[in-house]
């Protein structure tokens, strides 16, 4: 046991010292990545072995859309220091224009993962575009306005996609608004049928591309920090004035942050769309928003692996909890909750750290009796 | 005729938006946070008034005093137990909490009285009115819903006008650690906001059910949200700012769905919001302030 110990210390100081060879962003961004991918080879030998329940591996996709919406919303909410409450928004865009990519280009372009690397990034495109064109008037000015007008958004563009139709036949494409009104011949074909969404789109995503494009992402969110712009993006959190007086254009790096936030968060819609068979607009409302931001809150502002760890913990809680089934909502508020008082209240981190210091002493009096 | 048969319509729908808005409004502009929950306890009060009125048996207007104390009771308790311990910390933080608190008001009237929805039974029950010859009615219900309406703000900003309390509350709002320095008991100020802001939640939420005579756990979310709007509308931290954005807000919503389509009223609403923030960021009735370095 003593052996297996110290055995299992010399692996972990040779792993820091090799680590200690790249600059902190990079070590923090070699872990995180290390921690998805050894998730990941769990998972899959857990898979293999047969270990995983039907309903597990169902959620395995999820964990990842959620995952890679709550690494964009903290962009924008932990460095950028701007409140979102409209993100699913942009999901269900992404979500939205590439199922609707797929559906219209299944017979041009035949090979599905083509047609879905085609796919993402129309989704990305225009939520980007989205992102871009609430961020130029949004952005200028100062206080919780992003907040409000993102909300705002959230319940227009589930208000329009519940009321827009989108059929095709032989003759090309009918788009129809607030009334089906697409007259179509007898080989046409619904695509998005108002409320009812799009369905039948081809499940062309699964947990292997869902972790690729989590490492994709957090790739491309760990770069922007540490880059110039990233530095700007956070100078500008934490004190506006003494950034914009150093030279930095606010408007400019505000826009930058929050359009990329956008087209991350729509990354993770045009995986939903295309792994869960049915697409409808009220899955993505003001509730769903809500949760990835109680997901960058509880796993910490400015911190990518908190969001993914927090995603995934409360992603699978409600799974976990489905035993006590009426209660299991009950006790996730509950526990929501507690959470945030004990992570965040002055009294309750104070005492956290007292504890921290006793446990230390106790602990280092053993070893040195030993 | 029927065009101001729909802004009437508009107007008691406002009014009500307005009654919830004044709550919002008050607790932004003293504790300075989004209090997510807001919505939840209109629908706590609802139960209440249910509860007592159809299962009891009581007098209405007697089981819609027992809710106002119920949510008084309920707000007061919310701010000690979840928000305080927050206070000095990231305005974030709280607003998770706030939708912890929110999610736990839900589920526990899901698990308490059912997901169906009840049918609740106004407890106005007066004679409507009749204008132009029967042409025109106007329901009891609308006529309450507007006049207790401008009671409630008449009698709000006279409170924070006239009153040791309120003019606390308007320190409170200027400057929190000015106003300790002063001798205001800043804890007992803020708990007196959200007793006020909860109690008129529990009158609006007996109003909103008398006019839509259905109630369910989440009768009190999405009015919660519109009536946030309407503060914003209307300028937040102002009282008659949160009274004319509620009123607009009803009248726009009604409208939209008479004449342009129910399912796109919602859309038309936030639409309008952007406009009106795009061209005055502040709301119609805000007060630019300054920055100083």
């Amino acid at each position: 046991m003593n052996r297996m110990k110290k055995e299992f210390q010399k692996i972990a100081s040779g792993y820091q010292k090799k680590l200690s060879r790249f600059s902190k962003p990079s070590q923090n961004l070699i872990n995180t990545i290390g921690m998805v991918l050894l998730a990941f080879v769990i998972i899959q030998i857990l898979g293999a072995a047969g270990a995983l329940s039907f309903s597990f591996s169902n959620l395995l996709v999820g964990l990842c859309i959620y995952s890679i919406v709550a690494v964009g919303l903290n962009l924008c909410v932990g460095y950028l220091g701007e409140l979102s409450l409209g993100h699913a928004a942009f999901m269900s865009v992404g979500a939205f224009s590439s199922a609707l990519f797929s559906n219209m280009m299944q017979n041009v372009i035949p090979v599905a993962p083509i047609r879905f690397i085609f796919a993402l990034l129309v989704g990305i495109f225009f939520s980007a575009l989205f992102g871009f064109l609430i961020g130029i008037p949004v952005l200028r000015l100062n206080g919780d306005y992003l907040a409000i007008v993102t909300l705002a958004f959230g319940e227009i563009i589930k208000g329009l996609l519940n009321v827009f139709y989108v059929g095709m036949d032989k003759t090309g494409l009918h788009f129809a608004f607030i009334k089906d009104t697409t007259q179509m011949d007898s080989t046409g074909k619904m695509i998005l049928d108002g409320a009812q969404g799009i369905s039948g789109t081809q499940k062309v995503s699964n947990f292997t591309i869902g972790i690729i494009l989590l490492i994709l992402v957090l790739l491309v969110v760990t770069f922007l920090v540490n880059s110039r712009s990233g530095r700007a993006i956070m100078a500008i959190r934490d004190n506006r004035i003494a950034a914009e007086s150093v030279g930095i254009d606010i408007t400019k790096y505000k826009i930058i942050a929050f359009t990329i936030s956008a087209a991350i968060a729509g990354v993770a819609g045009v995986l939903y769309s295309h792994y869960y068979s049915s697409l409808t607009a009220n899955k993505f409302d003001y509730n769903t928003s809500i949760l990835i931001l109680v997901y960058v809150v509880l796993g910490g502002m400015a911190n990518f692996r908190g969001s993914i760890i927090a995603a995934v913990v409360l992603t699978l809680l409600p799974e976990m909890l489905r035993g006590l089934s009426d209660y299991r909502m009950l006790i996730y508020a509950i526990l929501l909750i507690i959470m945030m008082l004990l992570n965040w209240a002055p009294a309750a981190l104070e005492r956290r750290e007292i504890l921290v210091m006793k446990f230390k002493e106790k602990f280092s009096k053993k070893s040195k009796e030993v | 005729m029927s065009f101001a048969s729909y802004l009437i319509d508009g107007i008691s729908l406002g009014s009500i938006y307005a009654i919830i808005a004044l709550g919002y409004t008050m607790v932004y502009g003293i504790a300075k946070m989004l209090n997510f929950a807001h919505g939840d306890v209109i629908m706590i009060g609802c139960y209440t008034v249910f509860i007592t009125t159809s299962g009891l048996g009581w007098n209405p207007i007697v089981s819609t005093l027992v809710s106002v104390v119920v949510c008084t009771v309920l707000g007061i308790v919310i701010e000690k137990v979840a928000y305080r311990p927050l206070r000095k910390t990231a305005s974030l933080a709280v607003l998770i909490t706030a939708i912890g608190v929110s999610y736990l008001l839900e589920n526990a009237a899901l698990l308490i009285f059912g997901a169906d929805s009840k049918s609740f039974t106004s407890v106005i029950d007066l004679p409507s009115l009749s204008l132009a010859g029967g042409k025109l009615k106007i329901s009891s219900v609308t006529i309450v819903a507007i006049a207790s309406c401008l009671i409630i703000m008449i009698g709000l900003m006279l409170f924070i006008k006239k009153t040791k309390a309120g003019q606390a509350m308007l320190a409170v709002s200027e400057d929190r650690d000015a106003a300790q320095l002063m001798g205001v008991n800043v804890n007992a100020t803020i708990s007196l906001t959200f007793a006020i802001g909860s109690g008129l939640a529990a009158i609006a939420g007996v109003l909103l059910c008398s006019q839509y005579h259905s109630l369910n756990p989440y009768t009190g979310a999405l009015p919660g949200i519109k009536a946030f709007t309407a503060a914003v509308f209307g300028g937040i931290g102002s009282i008659p700012g949160a009274f004319i954005g509620g009123i607009l807000l009803g009248i726009i919503e009604d409208l939209a769905s008479a004449y342009i389509s129910s399912q796109l009223s919602n859309a038309i609403v936030f639409g309008v919001l952007i406009l009106v923030l795009l061209i005055k960021p502040t709301g119609i009735l805000g007060k630019q302030i300054r920055e100083k370095v």
